[in-house]
């Protein structure tokens, strides 16, 4: 493998979990518990959105053959999307979704602030813009979890029940292969493993203060990597297509 | 006697286009006006991020799906300050709520409307953000004080919006043919609805009479019309659409457009809850409540532990 195909993937992997989680965001838009709540998802759906665009948009200029975000986003296929497996989790009930996104952000805020530290400018960049769009996903999320969790007994049960549906999902987070191998001896991207326990922290010290426990270390799903993912991926990315593939000439 | 006395000083305030604020004394007909008035216009910005939020996981670019985004954004923080200008009235978020969930409040029967195409996206920003300016610009001068500061802030970015949409019109009116067609099947759907958005005629418009008076309202809903029609003729004609209005005709002697009579028996047809999307905005917006019940109670129940550690501690 060479690196550009490497830091290639690597943008794409980085890319498609902010727009997949952004597009999920984005269908909470006028179904929030209230209006505050439909304010700051519709804020973090922007937020993610935008992570997607600059990511694609260096990976497009990586690849060299004039691709856009629009067409990297809307004219590859499921198996070529790289994004984490609980990115396309569905939404669920609203703490389905607080504790999807509490898991995700305290995953990009840890390599975030690994990859500020990237020797490739642009992911260096990147990742110091997200940090402060990422710290407040991550406060917001942990807060929600905290309410639900310690709030009434029917929020506690249905918190918890979300956390072990989705425990399985988070393997997936930190798994590598040879493209992070490349990538870490060029000083670009960061060994996941040197994130995993402060994600462990984060999350032991918020499961804590929400009084709900971690579910064991059972099997973990796996797919990320070779671009396999659930059958809920196909669906969002054929709503999100629909008017590129039906009128391939037109310009929007 | 004191009521007479104090009525009079109101109307004096208000023919001397001093503000009216929270404190002060106002009589119950202006209270009840407002409130109506207010809440209103709070919900149809809330129960208008529906037919927009219809198109955000279909949007055709990734700048498109931002701007739509942010704009629904705008659109229910501008739920969030006309709520809380209604509040200040003696009635909470809440109850009007429940007067929505109810049908004891209405909503502008635009929403009522699905959106079908992109092109309603442009459709709905151009023509229904649009007229919203015109009424809204109007109410920056209207009397209750939050209210019509409520109006400044918003007025700001619904301008915006009205260019966003028409520049989603202007792009598919020279566009491929079908996007053309898009475009014109939009403009279509939505004029005679978009220029109801301004109620019945003066000659049959009761409520109008104490709101002038006490200068809620500060222009007829003829007039408010009149105004968004000759603005926005000049812009179809720039993009190459026809507004689908045969008697629409340039009148020198006036100095505006002539326009058709629009179709009453929908208007009130769509206002008395039989347009194609009434139960379906309402169910949805009940839903949502719903859905939310054990979220709000959640948080209740997690504020009152707090508040009883810190009394402990
Ligand atoms: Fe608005
Ligand atoms: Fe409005
Ligand atoms: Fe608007």
């Amino acid at each position: 493998m060479e690196k550009k195909d490497a830091l290639i993937n690597y943008c794409l992997r980085l890319g498609d979990s902010s727009l997949i989680l952004g597009q999920r965001m984005a269908e909470w838009c006028s179904n929030g518990p209230i209006l505050e709540e439909d304010i700051a998802m519709t804020n973090l759906a922007l937020d993610l959105i935008g992570q997607a665009r600059t990511m694609l948009t260096y990976a497009g200029e990586i690849e060299g053959k004039g691709r856009t975000e629009d067409d990297l986003a809307y004219k590859r296929e499921e198996r070529e999307y790289y994004n984490t497996l609980l990115s396309e989790r569905p939404n669920g009930h609203f703490g389905d979704t607080v504790v999807r996104n509490f898991l995700h952000s305290a995953f990009f805020y840890h390599l975030y602030q690994a990859l500020k530290n990237s020797s490739d400018e642009m992911i260096a960049a990147h990742a110091a813009k997200s940090i402060k769009e990422v710290t407040y996903h991550l406060r917001h999320s942990a807060e929600w979890l905290v309410r639900l969790g310690d709030g009434t007994s029917e929020s506690h049960n249905k918190v918890q029940e979300s956390l072990n549906n989705l425990w399985e999902f988070t393997g997936d987070l930190f798994e590598m292969n040879e493209v992070d191998e490349l990538l870490i001896k060029e000083g670009i991207a960061v060994d996941l493993n040197s994130i995993k326990k402060d994600w462990d922290k984060t999350v032991n010290d918020v499961l804590e203060r929400a009084t709900l426990s971690r579910p064991e270390d059972e099997y973990m799903q796996t797919g990320r990597l070779d671009a396999m993912h659930s059958e809920y991926l196909g669906h969002l990315i054929a709503e999100m297509q629909f008017l590129q593939r039906a009128y391939p000439t037109a310009k929007w | 006697m004191e009521d007479i006395k104090k009525l009079e000083e109101f109307q004096a305030k208000i023919d001397a286009e001093i503000k009216i604020e929270p404190k002060d004394w106002m009589p119950e007909d202006y209270r009840k006006h407002l409130q109506r008035q207010i809440s209103q216009h709070a919900h149809s910005e809330v129960i208008g991020m529906q037919p927009e939020g219809n198109w955000i996981s279909r949007a055709p670019s990734l700048r498109a799906k931002v701007v739509l985004l942010a704009k629904i954004q705008d659109e229910a923080g501008h739920g969030q300050y006309l709520y809380s200008a209604a509040e200040t009235l003696g009635k909470s978020r809440d109850e009007y709520i429940e007067e929505l969930q109810t049908e004891k409040a209405k909503y502008s029967s635009i929403f009522n409307y699905p959106t079908l195409t992109w092109a309603d996206m442009g459709a709905v920003g151009w023509l229904v953000d649009g007229a919203a300016i015109v009424n809204q610009v109007s109410l920056q001068r209207t009397s209750y004080g939050p209210y019509s500061r409520a109006m400044v802030r918003i007025c700001k970015e619904e301008s915006f919006h009205q260019r966003q949409g028409y520049e989603i019109m202007a792009h598919m009116a020279n566009g491929t043919p079908e996007q053309k067609a898009m475009a014109q099947d939009a403009l279509n759907r939505f004029w005679w609805p978009s220029i109801m958005m301004f109620g019945p005629h003066d000659s049959d418009s009761p409520n109008t009479g104490n709101a002038v008076k006490w200068k809620i309202k500060r222009e007829t809903n003829d007039e408010l019309r009149q105004k968004f029609i000759d603005k926005t003729v000049q812009q179809a004609e720039v993009i190459g659409l026809t507004i689908p209005d045969p008697d629409l005709k340039w009148n020198e002697e006036k100095g505006h457009y002539d326009f058709g009579e629009m179709d009453w028996e929908e208007f009130w047809r769509v206002v008395k809850g039989n347009g194609p999307c009434n139960k379906q905005r309402l169910n949805h917006h009940k839903k949502a409540h719903q859905d939310g019940a054990w979220v709000r109670e959640a948080a209740l129940a997690y504020a009152a532990k707090q508040k009883e550690k810190q009394l402990v501690a």
